[in-house]
């Protein structure tokens, strides 16, 4: 098993800290309320990847990072968009297919976008985001800058080849790239034992490519903070990539049509008998930093503001079907009809 | 004006867009410390230095996106292909990410970006070097896919795809490096999106692009003995098509005859060939013949491959179908 925090003294402080808890909670309420609307009132199409077990590794990292540096990653992207500062109704909006949406109704789930945010983007070909993150921190590099771009993946993009490319160059041009490895030990119905040759993931980079591989506890958020902050100090010192592997597990199957019945019972009872929010609840009050009712007045919070982003997304238009033509070049675009 | 060869056009254009704009850099296979596989690149490692002109490992879809994510976030990189037929190892990254990037964030990130490299089949390389791909690529909404036939538009055509802010794909054709014609100096820019009429003439309209254009202006000549009076439209940008060109010209003669070297079926005439039928069906005088490669993979054997091309006997004989004449 991965190491778990040991550290006695926090590496946050309290302010710090529920900023983490209500964003951890934001997400969670954002997706439960997603799925409903899903569901029931066959509002959001397509593919919806839940995040739900893993805000910790979402959280946690980006939470350490500047708001100068580059957020990346796959189609399980609700997480990341939103602990970059996201607004829940950019990102409702665009799970509706409103105009109001943050890549104006034309990405859907698996493709937020919030270029204010630094934020570049759900992907949803498996592994091809991983060579942009390298083209992010390469551009970084190129100007002289001292920012970082931050790439989650799930442990199922690791097998591809573009991704071996890409960290190859990053680690010999030393580009200051944070992977991300979200091991939540399935892609799809495909554990990672059926998939990888070498299920210790952290080998990939540091055997193949010199670069310093770290196996953590991804639910323990502190921890996630502690590993990405020295990474983000190695990239900007000019020391190159530093590969995280964020061991986690994700409450529900691939996406909504799936029930994950490849999963043991007990595998997913004792993953929620675990919940890492509640972890990081009880860690708080043991530390006296929040008390059952300051927890409460936060879950409020977070409820009232997803059902006012669910009202905003509701009331917002649909886009003009004449926007089918928008965005689609930065010159007029022509179609060729 | 100077007279420059087709790949020291394209030099030209690289560097004065690279003087200009500390944003744009070159990146590829052997593009700093070997010049460039064809030499397109000469000198500007020398130049600009290893920070600009960056030599890749064979890792075409890493660094295609490496590229891409460089320019979604404000630089300007050309990324050159050896040939384009080692393009499909990347087109992933080219399809699924620099074409759609804009529309899929909803305009909030563009990517300009150049894929550029050497096309079309070339003295004996076989099935795996000699494809051109220029169908696949102008298929594709948001990109924009260029193919000049003559140094002049090389150079401007370049430039004019550096200065855009979509990705453009740009195919040169292989054996049109050596080819040599006066060049403007300094600021010359083609637009994207204008053909030339390269000859004009009242009796048949030729539409062509790239190296095929010179089989065809030998055709036009061959004809023009012959007593018919071809006019040659030389695309240049194959996506955006320039239509107004196309019809003005046929409203003149009432016949046209598309010559392409990529493959026949789904082929970029099919597609050229529908829009201009579907627009001015009434001021065709005669269905439109295309001449394209034959629809094999490209042979070693050189008789064989050979074959495969437009030639200046194929054109005329499709003109010749066209224009009704029994010869
Ligand atoms: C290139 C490609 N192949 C296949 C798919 C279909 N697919 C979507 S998600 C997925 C599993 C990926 O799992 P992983 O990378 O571990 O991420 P996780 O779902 O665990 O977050 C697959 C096979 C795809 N989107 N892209």
């Amino acid at each position: 098993m991965a190491q778990t925090q040991t550290e006695a003294k926090p590496i946050v402080n309290r302010t710090q800290a529920q900023v983490w808890l209500r964003q951890m909670l934001l997400i969670r309420r954002f997706e439960e309320r997603a799925e409903m609307l899903y569901q029931k009132g066959n509002k959001i199409g397509g593919f919806f990847h839940q995040y739900s077990g893993q805000e910790p590794v979402a959280v946690g990292s980006i939470g350490v990072l500047r708001e100068d540096d580059y957020v990346i990653t796959a189609y399980r992207d609700h997480g990341h968009a939103l602990a970059r500062g996201m607004s829940a109704r950019a990102g409702m909006a665009e799970l509706l297919g409103k105009v109001t949406g943050c890549s104006r109704g034309k990405g859907g789930s698996m493709h937020f976008f919030d270029a204010e945010k630094g934020f570049l983007g759900g992907h949803a070909i498996v592994g091809s985001h991983i060579a942009l993150a390298a083209g992010v921190a390469f551009a970084m590099k190129y100007r002289g800058e001292d920012r970082v771009c931050i790439c989650y993946f799930g442990d199922g993009a690791i097998n591809q080849g573009s991704v071996h490319e890409a960290m190859n160059m990053a680690a010999l041009w030393k580009l200051p790239v944070i992977y991300v490895v979200e091991n939540n030990m399935y892609a799809m119905g495909t554990s990672l034992e059926r998939s990888s040759a070498v299920v210790d993931l952290r080998l990939r980079g540091a055997t193949a490519y010199g670069i310093p591989g770290f196996t953590i506890n991804g639910n323990d958020i502190e921890l996630m903070a502690k590993t990405t902050r020295e990474a983000a100090a190695r990239a900007r010192a000019g020391e190159g990539p530093t590969f995280i592997e964020a061991q986690t597990y994700r409450y529900k199957g691939h996406s909504i049509s799936d029930p994950g019945k490849y999963r043991h019972r007990d595998e997913l009872d004792n993953a929620v008998k675990n919940d890492p929010i509640v972890v990081y609840e009880n860690i708080l009050k043991q530390r006296g930093w929040i008390d059952d009712a300051a927890i409460e007045k936060m879950r409020q919070d977070v409820k009232a503001e997803v059902e006012e982003a669910i009202e905003f997304a509701e009331q917002s238009e649909q886009p003009p079907l004449s926007d089918l033509y928008e965005d689609i070049t930065v010159a007029p675009f022509i179609p060729q009809e | 004006m100077a007279v420059l060869s087709f790949r020291e056009a394209l030099n030209q254009a690289m560097t004065e867009e690279m003087e200009r704009d500390d944003r744009v850099f070159l990146m590829g296979e052997e593009v700093a410390q070997y010049d460039g596989a064809y030499k397109v690149s000469q000198g500007m490692l020398k130049h600009f230095g290893a920070r600009r002109v960056i030599d890749t490992p064979i890792s075409e879809e890493g660094f295609a996106g490496i590229g891409i994510g460089a320019a979604m976030v404000g630089l300007r990189p050309i990324i050159e292909f050896m040939t384009f037929s080692f393009s499909l190892v990347a087109i992933d990254q080219i399809v699924n990410n620099a074409a759609n990037m804009r529309y899929m964030s909803g305009g909030q990130f563009s990517v300009p970006i150049v894929f550029r490299g050497s096309s079309g089949m070339a003295g004996s390389l076989a099935a795996t070097h000699s494809h051109r791909l220029e169908a696949w690529y102008a298929q594709i909404p948001g990109l924009m896919v260029l193919m000049p036939a003559t140094p002049a538009d090389a150079k401007g055509l370049l430039k004019a795809a550096i200065r855009c802010d979509d990705p453009v794909v740009f195919i040169e054709h292989e054996v049109l490096y050596p080819d040599r014609g006066e060049v403007p100096e300094g600021e010359h820019l083609v637009p994207i999106g204008k053909a030339e009429i390269k000859r004009p003439g009242n009796d048949v309209t030729l539409i062509t692009y790239s190296r095929s254009l010179k089989v065809t202006m030998a055709a036009a000549e061959k004809l023009a003995e012959e007593g018919v009076d071809a006019e040659v439209i030389d695309l240049r940008s194959i996506r955006p098509l320039d239509m107004d060109t196309l019809i003005n010209s046929i409203v003149k003669t009432h016949r046209a005859v598309i010559v392409e070297e990529d493959w026949p079926y789904c082929g970029l005439g099919a597609g050229i060939s529908d829009r201009i039928t579907r627009t001015i069906f009434d001021e065709l005088d005669a269905p439109i013949l295309r001449v394209a490669s034959k629809d094999a993979p490209i042979p070693y054997n050189k008789a064989m491959e050979q074959s495969m091309l437009p030639s200046v006997q194929r054109v005329v004989e499709a003109v010749n179908g066209v224009v009704y004449r029994e010869v």
